[in-house]
């Protein structure tokens, strides 16, 4: 079975698919921010600075504020727009399973030090 | 037999938590992969959904539970200095003390070649780990909103099935390396 005709059946359920793929994009969206915001952080004292929301916690607790915000926030603004609409699930797929993995490679510290700032 | 403070605060966010997340994930797994049609009656995919339903939102809840104890509670003693200018607070310890954080302790190489557990493990752990719980938060809308309808969508199954591994994934290398870490420089 194809990809495509796999992620079709996802629309025959008797159900819109705007809220799954709201969730769906917000979850790469918060994992996109977090890998993103520790990259810059390593790179740049200003934004490591601007992120320690926390003395204790340090940048961490800016870095994981402002990702899970991004993911409430977009999942709340998505799913207001989408939630009886039926966009197409594969291309949300992908830009989800593209965001994830940047947020991962974002959050990897032989990459993230690669910019660490002087 | 007691534990100081901290020592409880570890363990509630090591081992209870991350037992029950591991508990959670197991059932839920068997549960989601065995939601056929084919496999279970009408009544049976019913009984299995609410099973499905507790078992992915305790999931969920143990992720944030975990990461929120770990990084506002737990990480703060973790990542004190308190062993100064080039590390002379650590010098001939063999575990962390008072006046040697575990961070400090792991970047001194007072017990062998240890910076790298901070500098790869705790670096990769402490952000990986917040990734989990946005997983495992989908995964529960996922099963909530197609019901019934996993059972008969492979698709809609296999889905969720990703999200959920993926949340199991990124929580089990942070938990790896936390034991790991806790093993070489202990919070205490």
């Amino acid at each position: 079975m194809s990809e495509t005709a796999m992620t079709s059946e996802l629309e025959e359920i008797d159900r819109p698919t705007g809220p799954v793929a709201a969730a769906v994009l917000a979850t790469g969206i918060g994992a996109f921010v977090l890998g993103l915001l520790t990259t810059l952080s390593e790179a740049s004292t200003g934004v490591h600075d601007f992120l320690e929301f926390d003395e204790d916690v340090g940048p961490l607790s800016g870095k994981t504020i402002i990702a899970v915000i991004a993911y409430l926030v977009s999942w709340a603004v998505l799913h207001g727009m989408w939630r009886r609409q039926n966009p197409a699930v594969r291309p949300i797929l992908i830009a989800t399973v593209v965001l994830i993995a940047l947020g991962v490679l974002g959050t990897f510290p032989t990459f993230f030090q690669a910019f660490a700032s002087e | 037999m007691e534990f100081t403070n901290r020592e409880t605060w570890t363990l509630i966010h090591g081992l209870i938590l991350g037992t029950f997340f591991l508990l959670a994930f197991a059932g839920g797994l068997a549960g989601l992969w065995s939601l056929r049609t084919e496999y279970v009656t009408p009544a049976g995919i019913g009984e299995r959904l609410r099973r499905l339903k507790i078992g992915t939102t305790a999931m969920a809840i143990a992720a944030w539970a975990t990461v929120i104890t770990g990084t506002w509670i737990v990480y703060p003693w973790y990542r004190e200095s308190l062993a100064g200018e080039e590390g002379a607070g650590c010098e001939g310890v063999q575990v962390p003390t008072g006046e040697c954080s575990p961070r400090d302790f792991l970047l001194s190489n007072v017990s062998g070649q240890t910076e790298d557990w901070h500098k790869f493990g705790m670096e990769w752990k402490e952000h990986i780990a917040w990734i989990s719980p946005m997983l495992a938060t989908l995964a529960v809308f996922l099963v909530f909103y197609y019901g019934p309808a996993l059972a008969r969508n492979r698709t809609a199954r296999m889905l969720v099935l990703v999200v959920f591994t993926g949340a199991f994934a990124a929580a089990a290398i942070a938990g790896l390396f936390g034991a790991l870490i806790t093993k070489t420089a202990p919070i205490t």
